[in-house]
């Protein structure tokens, strides 16, 4: 698998009470439960597409997260080049980001996550859950049920990534206008305003009057 | 001209007419049908562009829908498209009243990701200028959650009293509202010379102004007619709706991420207490600020007498290259949970940015909780949770 962070030594480390958060959603799940890792003190467990509801039922009655912190979707595709295919002029200082398909902690399947934070209010720890959603049919289940304030973060992630939650009571758009086309925060989602100037900052080079005499016109003072 | 009107027509009655007249009335159920009330999407009392569409039985509500998006200015997408450095200038916009707490989490999000630490000094200015933002924020509040019920003065109060935090703000960062002061591995500047003994004044103004608060709105008999038992949460459903801060705190869940959380910025070298209410009204929520307010001020006088000297940036790269990996960071922000869950893949900007705001789940809630209200109440109710849109919206 092609994974940014290897899991295995990591694994190892987990503090006490990740590791019973861990055995919990195993015990419950059993099969469910893909992959674990430790990302910067956050425990992040991925788990199978059947398994997603049932994991946030577990958390919420075996392991006391009763606080919902955020449900979002993350689109793995490769982000465009800056400015378009061609590289001449493009500003150097512009974010590149690397051109193959990696995943982030735990690993993923596909293109598609759907990736949720739960907390416990009285125990003080939190989790984060992972699914792979399938490209070709971006569906995954919905935590209504579960966490009554899912709803608007599921109708979010439909709008922006074009997931839909099974279970839903009505997916509609949140924040962009009924009549919207597309999911924006999908990578092949073109940003316009990249399109149209490469690199904003480009501008303020233009407008300088004329050169510095000073040798190095890269220093920062 | 002639000022005289026409003679009114005759009208015969049949006899026993206005009997049947007055039973019509007293008797039968006359349908009167639902009204829809849209509130904004610019309303004064809806402190921005939150659009509330309210159906109506008689002054009651049955539904309520909020439209929320008119702000939406895309963060999660531009965050993609800048370096790290530059997206702290975005999320300054986020909540634009306490913007230096919000730069906090996403900064502390990329030093974990680099191995970064900033010095202590960084990070007691940092703890400084978050409280300060909390203060400026809840002082708006105090005021006009007081105006939305009906009290003009502690409006003027709040605004004056505010400006002295805003400057202290403005002192040290050179912004008012946007100070985009936080750096990768420290700050932009160390703090003016004069300053803390300018806060230290300032601190003692705000703490009598919260007894003053204390006196004019939250022991007025009004106040507190207007406020008690309206909108009530509890505390369970209050967190399954994602609902945080001193909302949930009013409803009487302990929880705290400054006490309870990772431990970030000096908090654990702080002495404070956590203040909660039972009753999750919105009178509770009022006066959890309140004390929140005071708790702050506090919190800034014993980080501004143990504040150490020394350097106040780590060092770092000039051009600021985050390892790949991903982090999440949470902190107690003035609304609620603020969080930044950053994936990076090794680039000078981040991969994607799921921002996690407080006032977009604290609002979520706003169907259950307005169903059954009265008009009058919704604006208190609206009130009461403090959103700010761009909060919302992102």
């Amino acid at each position: 698998m092609p994974d940014g962070a290897p899991a295995e030594p990591e694994a190892a480390t987990l503090d006490p009470a990740q590791s019973e958060i861990l055995a919990t959603l195993e015990a419950e799940l059993g099969e469910g439960v893909i992959e674990h890792t430790d990302a910067l003190g956050n425990l992040v467990v991925r788990v199978r597409p059947e398994a997603w509801r049932r994991s946030a039922e577990v958390a919420k009655a075996m392991l006391g997260c009763d606080y919902l912190s955020f449900v979002a979707g993350i689109d793995w595709l490769p982000a465009p080049a800056p400015g378009g295919d061609d590289d001449a002029g493009v500003e150097p200082s512009a974010p590149v980001q690397p051109t193959e398909m990696t995943f982030g902690a735990a690993g993923s399947e596909g293109r598609f996550q759907v990736f949720a934070h739960v907390q416990s209010t009285a125990r003080h720890h939190g989790v984060t859950l992972k699914t792979d959603v399938d490209e070709a049919k971006p569906l995954a289940e919905s935590w209504v049920s579960v966490y009554p304030g899912a709803d608007w973060h599921e109708r979010e992630c439909w709008e922006m990534f074009g997931i839909g939650f099974d279970g839903h009571p009505s997916l509609r758009h949140l924040f962009l206008p009924g009549d919207f086309e597309g999911h924006p925060l999908r990578k092949d989602f073109p940003l316009l305003a990249r399109e149209v100037k490469p690199w904003p900052g480009l501008v303020d080079v233009e407008a300088m009057p004329e050169p510095d005499p000073e040798p190095e016109p890269g220093a920062v003072p | 001209m002639s000022t005289t009107n026409p003679p009114m027509p005759e009208i015969q009655l049949e006899p026993g007419a206005l009997r049947h007249l007055a039973e019509a009335q007293v008797n039968v159920e006359l349908d009167t049908g639902d009204m829809i009330l849209n509130l904004g999407p610019q309303h004064p009392a809806t402190h921005g562009t939150l659009r509330l569409v309210v159906r109506l039985d008689g002054e009651r509500v049955i539904s309520a829908d909020p439209v929320i998006g008119y702000m939406h200015r895309g963060y999660e997408k531009l965050t993609e498209y800048r370096t790290y450095p530059q997206v702290t200038t975005l999320i300054n916009r986020i909540d634009w009243l306490s913007s230096f707490a919000n730069e906090v989490p996403f900064v502390d999000a990329a030093e974990r990701l680099m191995d970064v630490e900033a010095p202590p000094r960084a990070q007691y200015i940092r703890t400084i200028l978050t409280e300060l933002s909390r203060i400026a924020t809840f002082y708006l509040f105090l005021g006009e959650m007081a105006l939305q019920v009906g009290a003009l003065t502690p409006a003027f109060y709040s605004f004056r009293d505010r400006e002295y935090v805003l400057n202290l703000i403005e002192a040290a960062t050179g912004g008012r509202f946007h100070p985009n002061f936080n750096r990768i591995g420290g700050l932009k500047d160390d703090l003016p010379w004069g300053w803390i003994s300018e806060a230290r004044a300032a601190m003692a103004k705000i703490l009598d102004g919260c007894d003053e608060f204390e006196d004019l709105v939250v022991g007025n008999e009004i106040f507190q007619a207007r406020t008690r038992s309206i909108g009530i949460v509890g505390g369970e459903l209050g967190a399954a709706y994602g609902m945080s801060g001193s909302n949930l705190r009013a409803s009487g869940v302990d929880w705290d991420l400054r006490r309870d959380g990772r431990p970030y910025l000096v908090y654990p070298e702080l002495d404070f207490k956590v203040w909660t209410h039972t009753d999750g009204d919105s009178y509770a929520r009022y006066w959890v600020r309140l004390q929140e307010t005071r708790e702050s001020a506090r919190m800034v006088l014993q980080a501004l007498d143990q504040i150490p000297s020394g350097p106040i940036r780590a060092k770092v790269p000039l051009i600021i290259k985050v390892p790949a990996g991903e982090a999440w960071s949470e902190t107690e922000n003035p609304l609620g949970q603020m969080g930044y869950y950053v994936f990076s893949k090794g680039a000078t900007g981040p991969f994607r940015v799921k921002i996690r705001s407080a006032s977009f789940s604290n609002v979520s809630i706003l169907p259950w909780l307005l169903r059954g209200a009265y008009v009058p109440d919704v604006i208190t109710i609206l009130a009461s949770l403090y959103f700010i849109l761009g909060d919302i919206d992102r």
